[in-house]
């Protein structure tokens, strides 16, 4: 009985994201369920989803082009005091920890609309990891909370 | 789900934003602005009452103006806004560029300040 509910939980916590930005409200409506139980506050767990959406809409309209046959996956693991969010795609390489932040200013100046994205995931996740082998590409994104008393 | 809807009040023109902002809207927003410059304004006042999301397609739209406004004198302001699109915004940096205040009352005598 255990083996299954846990099964359960584990696939609650997958999405097949099909690469076009429609997709991204179906993401929020996906990590507003399944944050709802982690200790989070409201402007954290709305931080957690705008970083993960962002990594996801660049692999989206970057990687792939907005190719709806293709799809990105994204598996949430929740342990004690962290929550991994895993993002797995086939497209092209995108290492977010190979890209330079940029100045505020200078995105300002330059009138680029990209850039700001990736602020935004270094300065609300704790971990970025990035691994690339086989033609399969995992970004893992890890938010870590302080233990609360139950 | 983004719906726009602009308002004219006097010399003040407003931009409401209701429901989210992302990739797959923000051109839209785009566009409402480029045509408010088009019919020509000075103030543009952004009702963030019910803007419930805004990711970095959105934030980059309101970005890529200054310039523009600051060299035309035209002035924005944005308002309502939740604690977390607020956050968002702070995240940023963007609270030092664009001012951001509570009520339209706020916002509307930010326009007649010299």
């Amino acid at each position: 009985m255990i083996k299954l509910k846990q099964k359960h939980i584990a696939m609650k916590n997958k999405l097949h994201l099909t690469c076009q930005t429609s997709a991204l409200s179906e993401l929020r409506t996906f990590l507003h369920g399944t944050l709802s139980e982690v200790q989070l506050n409201d402007i954290e767990r709305h931080q957690v989803t705008l970083a993960v959406e962002e990594v996801c809409a660049n692999l989206i309209i970057h990687s792939h082009s907005c190719n709806p046959k293709e799809k990105i996956e994204l598996e949430i693991l929740k342990n004690r005091n962290e929550v991994i969010f895993e993002i797995t795609d086939q497209g092209e390489a995108f290492n977010l920890l190979d890209y330079d932040t940029p100045e505020l200013k200078q995105v300002v100046e330059e009138k680029r609309k990209g850039g700001l994205g990736i602020i935004l995931v270094k300065k609300i996740m704790d971990e970025i990891e990035f691994e690339s082998k086989n033609g399969k590409n995992i970004c893992r994104l890890i938010k870590i909370f302080p233990l609360r008393e139950d | 789900m983004l719906q726009l809807e602009k308002q004219k009040k006097g010399n003040i023109d407003f931009l409401r934003l209701i429901g989210e902002v992302d990739a797959s809207n923000s051109l839209l927003l785009d566009q409402s602005i480029q045509e408010l410059i088009q019919e020509g304004i000075s103030s543009l006042l952004i009702d963030g009452n019910k803007l419930n999301y805004i990711s970095s397609a959105g934030l980059g739209v309101f970005m890529s103006y200054l310039e523009e406004f600051k060299e035309k004198g035209i002035r924005m302001v944005i308002f309502g806004l939740n604690d977390q699109v607020k956050e968002v915004f702070k995240i940023l940096g963007l609270d030092k560029l664009i001012p951001l205040v509570n009520d339209q009352t706020e916002a509307e005598a930010h326009c007649y300040e010299e």
